[in-house]
């Protein structure tokens, strides 16, 4: 299933591989809008409707104009109908953090949050650390460095919250770390390379 | 997830307003950390969802710190207010109540209005198949005769003994919190500790606020007790996990003595507990070891326990005998 092509790869940067999942929902590059949330729309809005419900968010700073219905999670939108995969549903409850990204800066769980009261706002994912030239981020490189995970599948999660870890000021020592990471679950056990690895890039924040 | 419709509130009037139009079914939504969740599991199925997002930068969003106490909006979130430096410094209890609770993500998005009033994370309540009293009232309560390790051994009932989860709420009912609360019958405050109504026969009624009222702000007043005030929470493991047994702990000490103590105990009760016996035992006394014993016993003096969770009753003292014996240690 994974293999199939999507028929219409209407992304300018390349087209995902989970993109048909979206049906009729529409992820297209647009210019950046700014918005605010009182240019959003306020208005009652019944779901599901005979039209899906036209949004926007602003992933990765591109602006998404997507179709869903009123329901969908913002970690559903990010992946089924922005068609960007990097992250993570793992118990969908708010219980693992696999699904981690940030709103204008924090750090929340996507699972937990309908993609509605996402609009107005700025989200960043896995796929938006990485700068333009394609350096990763020193998160990410800190993570490769001290073999952060076995498996894979709750390292963006781990990834999106470490980042926001440091810049919070919350990981001054393992003991700190352990504690403001603990919100981000890994099956695998890789929990003393993780807090190596977070140790790391905040090693390296502060020489830059 | 039931369908429901979707309103972004423009103000508190404005959402007060479009909760009343709907009538039954419409829900305030803030962080949606806890209703999402129950959405997804159809424990809560509303049919309107009233935003108030909106409403954090113009009307509830702050933290206020003035002589006379603090004035949190219900809007703040979790994390903003456990990391305010004037909140760690003189109410250590509420910022270490919120620090201990959820994850950061959580905390970065829950706010303080939504954490005082989640619903319990009762197995039984959360999972549809079982009969709840309070999910679903008169269908009887799946957690009398079933795994109750986790469940309130203070404040049960005949029909209900699902725990109060909560952590921050331990700290408002053990200062002495107000809640301010506008509605379509206008604004009032009231006592935080009269906010939770106890499960008693009907466990479906879990506050005193009235359909379509919104609570906009919590207050804390000051007092010499705050500054030497903790929070010892303990649990399964050591991060991210509800409480088996909490103590809200805020100690006014002449030397040895004690000029005023506040006691209140999570993950052992129904709703948000106060231990007045064991304060009034305390006041006047020198706070040794024996004393903070007599004060845990008579803080459990009603418990009533089920098939697994006896445990909680001696954990339970042996946490507010070491709360009390940390927070005459702290340096204030």
């Amino acid at each position: 299933m994974e293999k199939t092509p999507p028929t219409d790869p209407v992304q300018e940067d390349g087209w995902s591989r989970r993109l048909f999942m979206a049906g009729s929902a529409v992820a297209a590059s647009m210019p950046l809008i700014p918005l605010r949330n009182a240019a959003v729309s306020a208005q009652l809005r019944p779901t599901p409707s005979d039209q899906p419900e036209a949004i926007v968010l602003h992933i990765n700073k591109k602006a998404y104009r997507l179709a869903i219905d009123t329901r969908t999670t913002l970690l559903d939108a990010i992946r089924d109908h922005a068609g960007l995969t990097g992250t993570k549903k793992g118990c969908d409850h708010g219980q693992c953090g696999a699904c981690t990204v940030h709103i204008d800066g924090k750090r929340v769980l996507s699972c937990l949050m309908l993609a509605v009261m996402a609009e107005g706002h700025d989200v960043t994912t896995i796929e938006g650390l990485a700068g333009p030239d394609g350096n990763l981020h020193p998160v990410q490189q800190a993570f490769i460095d001290n073999d952060a995970f076995q498996c894979g599948y709750c390292t963006p999660g781990q990834i999106m919250s470490a980042v926001a870890c440091i810049v919070e000021g919350h990981a001054m020592d393992d003991d700190e770390i352990r504690e403001f990471m603990s919100g981000n679950l890994c099956r695998c056990a890789a929990y003393p390379n993780i807090v190596a690895a977070v140790k790391q890039a905040k090693a390296k924040a502060e020489k830059a | 997830m039931k369908s429901f419709s979707f309103y972004r509130a423009q103000n508190s009037a404005d959402a007060i307003s479009a909760a009343a139009s709907q009538r039954a079914g419409a829900q305030f939504i803030a962080g949606g950390t806890n209703m999402l969740d129950y959405m997804k599991l159809n424990v809560l199925q509303p049919d309107h969802l009233v935003d108030l997002n909106g409403l954090a930068k113009s009307e509830h969003g702050t933290i206020e710190v003035t002589d006379g106490g603090l004035r949190l909006g219900a809007l703040v979130r979790m994390a903003e207010a456990q990391d305010h430096s004037l909140i760690k410094r003189d109410y250590p209890v509420i910022a270490e109540s919120l620090m201990l609770a959820a994850s950061q993500q959580i905390r970065n998005m829950a706010s303080l209005g939504g954490n005082i009033l989640q619903k319990t994370r009762c197995e039984y309540y959360r999972e549809t198949s079982w009969p709840c009293n309070k999910r679903n009232p008169g269908s009887g309560c799946a957690a009398f005769d079933g795994v109750n390790r986790e469940h309130a051994v203070l404040g049960g009932g005949s029909a209900c003994i699902a725990t109060y989860h909560g952590d921050f709420a331990q700290a408002l009912i053990a200062l002495d919190a107000t809640v301010e609360i506008v509605g379509p019958g206008g604004r009032r405050i009231i006592p935080f500790s009269k906010l939770h109504r106890l499960p008693r026969d009907t466990p479906n009624i879990e506050t005193t606020l009235e359909p379509g009222e919104l609570v906009t702000f919590i207050g804390v007043p000051a007092g010499r007790h705050t500054r030497r005030s903790r929070y010892l929470k303990i649990r399964d493991r050591q991060s991210y996990q509800f409480a088996l047994a909490s103590v809200a702990v805020a100690l006014d000490l002449d030397g040895d003595t004690v000029r005023d103590v506040r006691v209140a105990l999570g993950g052992l009760a129904t709703i948000p507990w106060r231990a007045r016996d064991a304060e009034e035992i305390l006041r006047g006394k020198i706070l040794d070891e024996a004393a903070a014993h007599r004060a845990a016993d008579l803080a459990f003096a009603g418990a009533e326990s089920r098939e697994h969770n006896a445990f909680k009753i001696p954990l339970g003292k042996a946490t507010v005998v070491r709360a009390l014996r940390e927070a005459k240690e702290m340096k204030v």
